[in-house]
């Protein structure tokens, strides 16, 4: 009893330890509330995607001294411009993308931007602890991070939280979305930048390769057990904050490294979920199911309709 | 204007109850004559004159040489081939396309699209979709709160789904659904409703429910414009606009679904049943998604 009490204690007496598991606190709020919309609008590969092409940008800010989140900024920019130059590169064919298509070009793009940062990091010149951008340092965040994550949380609430109704219109049908006076373009346009937002903070905790572990796996386990959007959003929250403790608890106890456990606990948390049955089919009590199933395969019983 | 409709009595049923059943062909004549249709007096609530509808950048109009004017408390069914125009004209009403050419008159049209566009693996219930109507009319600081909640509920009693509110919108029937999505169409409180295929993909029982909302909408003197691919439902309505890339008829039931307007809306591709000239059976159409 005792033991176990020391066991959940003993890492909150290491001031690092205490700054990561804020830092972790804070981003998966982030992550879990953001990665809801980005797996119902499928902007997982672009969460991939644009964590990746950052990396010449971190890379070349560390380089030159240059504060990270100047780097980042600058290299999401220009990946947003190259993938937009490419998906148009070689003509355009009758539905208006190039030939190449859009996700072959942000593939190619992401690509030749990963390559160029890790050639850039692998330089004689580049100083030690880049891998820290690859896989994060959550040991190592400094008070500024604390404020920026902090400051993100506000932000995404405050964006997300006036935008709900209007996302959710979006995603259940884009194409009569305008009817409603809901504009899908803003929709996107206001994930995007969230996304892009989100990404530029929990990279420096969790590393460019592991952040989209936050990202998405939290609203996969938070999917499969609630049937609503607010739910789902608390859920995802939560199962982000509590798996990415359990990444940092792992780490101090098995260490390892900190930015993966957290990314595994969280994956295999999703993956647990998954393998589980959905919240919905065991609510056969709810009306709506046990209706549902047999009468659809004889359309014209009256109960099925 | 509503209570003349309802007033003038067995006209609207006598037409329900011949549209509803399978075989409502049998007796076209005999459901036209009771049909009484708008009153005189009803203000004209879409009007277009020579309208010419094109899609940015196309060569050439998708759509054109629309005129017609349909008063409030019509139902207007809107017929053609995929590719016709129906959709076309469509996002004109709504203004998401500008005229090409002519006119176009119309006030706040609310669209009731397809249902199998709606996800339904989507994490909403009937209420959340039905609150979606109240978006239109919010900034976009605000979130629907307790009235648009009310008018929402209110909508889907209205549509007969007071029961099913707290459902999730998947879990529904495709006619539930369709239902739902009136119900979003009637919190956005517009006087021209357009309704795109709502009977596709519903069983017999479901029609005949969606038939009697729709009658009941427009005898509150709402003008209702239907795509359908249905010429026997047509019958049972007020008014037909047949479209096939440019206006082939607009009127009654009795003066448009002749067999040559039929031939010019559908191509010449049509069966007519033997022992009765005004039955015209439509070739197979496919439910492509892409039509315009």
């Amino acid at each position: 009893m005792l033991a176990a009490l020391h066991w959940l204690t003993d890492p909150w007496q290491e001031p690092l330890l205490r700054r990561a598991f804020l830092e972790v606190a804070l981003l998966g709020v982030a992550g879990g509330l953001l990665g809801c919309w980005v797996v119902f609008y499928h902007l997982s590969y672009s969460a991939e995607s644009l964590a990746h092409a950052l990396l010449p940008g971190l890379v070349g800010a560390a380089l030159l001294g240059l504060p990270l989140l100047v780097g980042g900024a600058a290299g999401l920019l220009v990946a947003a411009l190259l993938v937009a130059a490419a998906s148009r590169a070689g003509g355009r064919t009758a539905g208006g993308l190039g030939v190449l298509g859009r996700d072959t070009a942000v593939g190619v793009v992401v690509a030749t931007l990963f390559g160029l940062g890790a050639l850039l990091a692998l330089s004689a010149a580049s100083p030690p602890g880049l891998d820290g951008l690859l896989f994060g340092d959550v040991l190592g965040v400094s008070d500024g991070d604390l404020w920026l994550a902090g400051g993100l949380v506000v932000a995404l609430g405050v964006a997300l939280g006036l935008g709900h109704h209007r996302l959710l219109a979006v995603g259940l049908d884009r194409l009569s979305a305008p009817a409603l006076g809901v504009s899908p373009l803003r929709a996107d346009v206001l994930l995007l930048v969230a996304l892009a937002a989100t990404l530029l903070v929990a990279v420096q905790g969790l590393g460019n390769l592991l952040v989209v572990a936050v990202l998405v796996a939290p609203a996969i386990a938070a999917r499969r057990v609630t049937r609503r959007m607010g739910p789902m959003l608390l859920v995802s929250a939560a199962v982000a904050v509590v798996g990415g403790w359990g990444g940092l608890y792992l780490s101090y106890d098995a260490g390892t490294a900190a930015g993966a456990s957290v990314a595994g606990v969280l994956t295999a948390i999703a993956l647990a979920a998954v393998a589980t049955r959905p919240a919905r089919s065991r609510r056969s009590g709810r009306g709506a199911r046990s209706r549902a199933r047999p009468p659809r395969t004889s359309p014209a019983s009256p109960a099925g309709r | 204007m509503s209570a003349e409709r309802r007033d003038d009595g067995t006209a609207p049923a006598a037409r329900d109850d011949g549209a509803a059943g399978p075989s409502g062909g049998a007796q076209p004549a005999a459901q036209n004559a009771g049909s009484a249709g708008p009153s005189p007096a009803a203000p004209v609530l879409v009007r277009a004159d020579g309208l010419a509808v094109a899609y940015p950048g196309a060569p050439a109009p998708a759509l054109t040489g629309v005129s017609f004017a349909a008063p409030a408390g019509v139902r207007v069914g809107v017929l053609g081939p995929n590719g016709g125009g129906k959709t076309t004209l469509f996002r004109a009403l709504l203004g998401e396309l500008p005229p090409a050419a002519g006119t176009l008159d119309v006030g706040r049209c609310a669209v009731v699209p397809q249902t199998e566009r709606s996800r339904l693996d989507y994490p909403v219930s009937a209420l959340d979709v039905a609150v979606m109507g109240a978006l239109s009319t919010l900034p976009w600081w605000r979130r629907p709160g307790r009235a648009e909640r009310a008018a929402a509920r209110a909508a889907l009693g209205r549509v007969g789904i007071a029961d099913r509110v707290d459902h999730t919108f998947g879990d529904l029937s495709g006619g539930q659904r369709q239902r739902v999505l009136v119900a979003r169409a009637l919190v956005q409180d517009a006087p021209v409703l357009l309704l795109d295929e709502p009977f596709s993909g519903l069983d017999t029982a479901s029609s005949e429910r969606l038939e009697d909302l729709l009658a009941a909408l427009a005898g509150e003197g709402r003008t209702l414009l239907i795509a359908t691919h249905d010429v026997e439902q047509a019958r049972g309505w007020d008014r037909v606009l047949c479209v096939n890339r440019r206006q082939i008829a607009y009127g009654t039931p009795e003066e448009t679904l002749t067999l040559p307007v039929l031939e010019q809306t559908y191509g010449a591709a049509l069966a007519t049943l033997p022992g009765d000239e005004q039955t015209v059976v439509c070739p197979p159409h496919h439910h492509a998604h892409d039509h315009r």
